[in-house]
């Protein structure tokens, strides 16, 4: 019966046949296999057969995944020289007094950075002064106090606040939290710690303080993150060892876990401070956008990603764009350093485990 | 798991030690309330203020000049649907290619070299990245037009995403590939059906946040797309976006505009939190538990 196939042994299809099933193998590959027996000749056996066919696709492959990794690569590069090449303009005129000169005066051709780079440094630490006390309070709730029921809704609602647009944020801050600033907190602030001078002056709501107060609900979740991923990176067993010699929970946290996370923790918040350094919308919405440097918090002052937002569309004549791409040259560089850092002491707890989100 | 230890608190223990523990039980409480009760208040006043200028105007017509009631901001929606699209047709193939050399390749000092340079293209602040999309796409091009936003949204995409695959792809056990390799797959189909097609969950989790996560930028795009009062579906003209329309609306002097500024808000945030919480059904059922 010619139709019939026996079960044990059926016909290969044509297709196949054609092809020797072991192919010659060329010198060079002979020379680079192990002369060690069974195992190099199965080891020949396995490479020769390897079909021919799938090398050049394979290769090809290789090439576009190469290629989109270094994309990556290549666009930091062109960002950096764009940035570069750009404020050049402005780098051989102003040279290193751009950073400390106090003038901002576009109408008459004087560029100085000085409010701008204040307004940044000074709304970006209020806001790490309010958020790292309390993403740390949010971290040890939710890694050590917390029922294991809640933990999950919490982390997920404190990761929901880092999905909120900053446009919003500033939408928020405009309508809702200047007001209560103006009506409530502001004249509390004057009439308690007035004394100090930093909380004095004419109340608008919106001004240094409100930038601060909205920076800090946005960097929370950041450092919050981290924070918990490294305190959980944190061996039981520290935990159980300080709980043996009688501690208290709280003895426990700060003693077990805290002081054992806490190079992690210093990543995370300076992970923060990259992240609100950088901060665009949410600050040029609420911070008042007067080029000035004063004292008091209740003052309207700019920051350097604001100006670039103000202005960026509306400068008139060369120098001005190169002044205002300089200040984004000297915004990257910044951040640039700041995450370089805090990852190496993130990964240093966590070992390159952590994900970090910025 | 850290909290199923329970400390023991023998009689013994001092007020003061007390007084501290309860402290900062109390502070740790506190802190959860001081945080969420922002997320609160964002959400409530988005709905109260927004859903009363949200209707069929709004969603269907473009907007009216400063002082005309009524109007929408139908071209917004569409033009953050056109930027997005641009973006995500940048991001997700390079992104996902990164992710693929990164862990299939990527295990060498060049790897390290592509790893923290993706993690110094996380920590640009977005305005740089609209500069550099300026100086590389408007000014050649002499006008604003949605291709550059939509090529700034997509640098932007493009590390979130490669470190998620790369993750995803890592906890893809290796026996699965040394399995495929032995059946005579060659690599690339088996970095693709197999590696690839078992951490998709996880791949499309990542995929999804990035996507969430440049879907309200509003910095990169003042100086690329631009903003448009009228309708525009040119990739090569300026056009409108939500986010734009909303700050523009916000910072105006104009009652009507700030209630539209609000309804605008709440679209951008209803689309921003169905992105996330897609994700989470979609890990929640998908094969890798726990990877968002």
């Amino acid at each position: 019966m010619p139709d019939s196939v026996d079960p044990m042994n059926p016909p290969e299809p044509l297709g196949q046949l054609q092809k020797p099933v072991v192919a010659v193998p060329s010198l060079a590959q002979v020379g680079r296999e192990p002369k060690t027996g069974v195992s190099a000749a199965i080891l020949r056996k396995i490479r020769t057969s390897y079909p021919r066919s799938s090398r050049i696709p394979d290769a090809v492959f290789g090439v576009i995944i190469l290629l989109s990794a270094i994309s990556v690569f290549a666009i930091v590069l062109l960002v950096v020289w764009e940035l570069m090449d750009k404020s050049r303009m402005s780098l051989h005129q102003f040279g290193i007094g751009f950073f400390y000169g106090h003038d901002w005066d576009p109408v008459a051709g004087s560029f100085g950075a000085v409010p701008f780079i204040y307004g940044t440094l000074v709304s970006s630490f209020l806001a790490l002064l309010l958020a790292v006390p309390a993403s740390i309070g949010v971290a040890v709730f939710v890694t050590e106090m917390c029922p294991q029921r809640l933990r999950a809704i919490i982390s997920f609602l404190v990761e929901l606040l880092a999905a909120i647009p900053s446009v919003i944020y500033g939408l928020w801050g405009i309508f809702v939290l200047a007001p209560l600033l103006r009506e409530y907190l502001e004249p509390f602030l004057a009439r308690t710690l007035g004394w100090t001078g930093f909380f004095t002056g004419p109340m608008y709501g919106l001004g240094m303080l409100a930038a601060g107060i909205i920076l800090a609900i946005m960097v929370v979740p950041v450092i919050a993150s981290i924070t918990r991923e490294v305190m959980t990176a944190v061996p039981q067993n520290q935990r159980e060892a300080v709980l043996a010699l009688g501690a208290t929970r709280w003895e426990m946290i700060r003693m077990g876990v805290l002081r054992n996370a806490r190079i992690g923790i210093v990543g995370g918040v300076i992970l923060g401070l990259g992240r609100a350094l950088g901060e665009t919308m949410a600050v040029t919405m609420v911070i008042g956008n007067r080029p000035e440097v004063a004292r008091s918090l209740f003052a309207p002052g700019y920051t350097m990603a604001s100006v670039i937002a103000n202005e960026f569309t509306e400068a008139t004549g060369d120098l001005y764009l190169s002044a205002l791409v300089e200040i984004g040259l000297a915004l990257f560089l910044v951040t640039l350093i700041v995450n370089a850092l805090a990852r190496l002491l993130v990964w240093s707890i966590t070992g390159g485990t952590a994900r970090v989100r910025a | 798991m850290p909290n199923s230890v329970s400390p023991a608190e023998p009689q013994e223990v001092s007020l003061g030690r007390r007084l501290a523990n309860q402290g900062a039980t109390a502070f740790a409480v506190l802190a959860v309330i001081l945080v969420l009760v922002p997320l609160l208040a964002i959400f409530v006043y988005l709905v109260i203020k927004g859903i009363g200028s949200v209707n069929l105007a709004f969603l269907t017509q473009t907007p009216k000049p400063p002082g005309e009631a009524g109007g929408g901001m139908a071209n917004a929606i569409v033009g953050t649907g056109l930027v997005l699209a641009i973006a995500s047709v940048i991001g997700l193939p390079l992104g996902i290619g990164s992710g693929i050399y990164l862990a299939e390749y990527g295990r060498n000092r060049f790897g390290d070299l592509i790893r923290f340079t993706a993690d110094v293209l996380n920590g640009v602040p977005s305005i740089v990245i609209g500069i550099a999309a300026y100086s590389l796409v408007v000014v050649p091009q002499k006008h604003f037009s949605a291709f550059s936003g939509g090529i700034a949204l997509g640098i932007m995409m493009i590390p979130t995403i490669a470190r998620a695959t790369e993750e995803m792809l890592l906890m893809v056990p290796n026996v699965i590939r040394e399995a495929a390799l032995g059946l005579g797959i060659p690599k690339w189909r088996t970095t693709l059906s197999i590696s690839l097609r078992t951490a998709s969950a996880g791949v499309i989790t990542g995929c999804m946040l990035a996507f969430a996560r440049v879907a309200g930028e509003t910095a990169p795009l003042l100086f690329t797309a631009f903003g448009n009062q009228f309708w525009n579906l040119k990739l090569n003209q300026p056009t409108a976006a939500l986010s734009l329309q909303v700050f523009t609306y916000a910072i105006s002097p104009y009652d009507d505009w700030h209630k539209q500024a609000w309804a605008g808000a709440l679209i951008l945030i209803l689309l921003i939190v169905g992105a996330v919480a897609a994700v989470r059904i979609v890990t929640s059922r998908g094969m890798l538990k726990g990877g968002a």
